[in-house]
């Protein structure tokens, strides 16, 4: 392991395992979960924050509840490239509200999207309107999520 | 269950930014602090919000890489899918796991420490998984936006 990089140790581990389930644990319950003093999680906990282990919370909804049935990732191609394109890429595709990731790769593409849309009518218009406008855009492939799992990870 | 303005634009404030203490949260969305404690619990009743999570940054565990899979499956085994999943979900590295409609079947988000471990991974862990017919990989450059916020 390279310097900066935190060890862990198997008690490190099992806290981040409970906290990756449910991110809105005090330290009192994880240490209670884990035979650990209050004070001993505690300073865990801080510790892997200040490592940037931990790094903040995120919310999982029912988007279909929402009315946000349709979820699509994109391949995108460039056309172009360039330092400036690029940029003017990611700037655009960022500030689509219907777009939530945005990942520059290496491969096939050259840009992964993840897009939510109310229905595939709706998929359309936010195809149409807002991805095959941005500057720069060549080849786009579409593929239709239909179910999605959150692994933990090496944290075994 | 019925969703009102009021949850949709506690909601809107909140996946666009989970970090948010609460009576900051309440203060955005305009309602008070009880309001939002109320509407929150009925939301997690009813399975709108179905968990709160840690995010963990596998970077600074030493994960340098991470590669996004695409396979197409075998699809004359009509086992193709649930096989395959079950094989992946063995592999400690995946950290994700997605299904398609479209040109590809399944995709995985696996993790690794550097390029030798992604070798590693990749010959002795992904190719021996059952029924993959193609497999395309896409290197993770950097991450532009990720964000769960929804336009409510």
């Amino acid at each position: 392991m390279s310097a900066g990089v935190l060890d862990l140790d198997d008690v490190d581990r099992a806290i981040l395992r409970a906290l990756a389930v449910d991110g809105t644990l005090s330290a009192g319950e994880v240490g209670r979960r884990l035979c650990l003093s209050q004070p001993a999680a505690w300073r865990r906990i801080r510790r892997l924050e200040e490592a940037g282990v931990l790094a903040g919370l995120q919310v999982d909804v029912d988007r279909a509840a929402l009315g946000f049935g349709v979820t699509v990732f994109l391949g995108v191609k460039l056309a172009t490239k360039g330092r400036v394109s690029l940029e003017d890429f990611e700037r655009a595709a960022t500030a689509i509200p219907e777009v939530q990731v945005v990942q520059h790769v290496l491969g096939l593409f050259d840009y992964r999207l993840r897009v939510v849309a109310r229905d595939l009518a709706d998929f359309e218009r936010v195809l149409r309107r807002r991805i095959m406008t941005l500057p720069g855009v060549g080849n786009v492939e579409a593929n239709v999520l239909l179910t999605e799992e959150r692994r933990p990870g090496p944290l075994g | 269950m019925q969703i009102d303005d009021t949850d949709r634009r506690i909601l809107r404030h909140w996946l666009a930014e989970p970090g948010l203490e609460r009576a900051a949260l309440a203060d955005r969305a305009g309602v008070t602090p009880a309001t939002l404690w109320r509407r929150l619990d009925k939301l997690r009743g009813a399975g709108v919000i179905r968990a709160e999570t840690a995010a963990i940054n596998w970077r600074a565990l030493g994960y340098e890489v991470e590669v996004s899979l695409r396979f197409t499956l075998d699809k004359t085994n009509p086992r193709a899918f649930d096989e395959f999943i079950a094989a992946a979900r063995g592999v400690p590295e995946v950290i994700g796991i997605e299904t398609f409609l479209g040109r590809v079947d399944v995709r995985l988000n696996v993790l690794a420490r550097d390029m030798g471990h992604w070798t590693g991974i990749y010959r002795d862990r992904i190719l021996t998984l059952p029924h993959i017919a193609e497999v395309e990989a896409l290197m993770l450059v950097a991450t532009i936006k990720d964000s769960a916020g929804l336009p409510l």
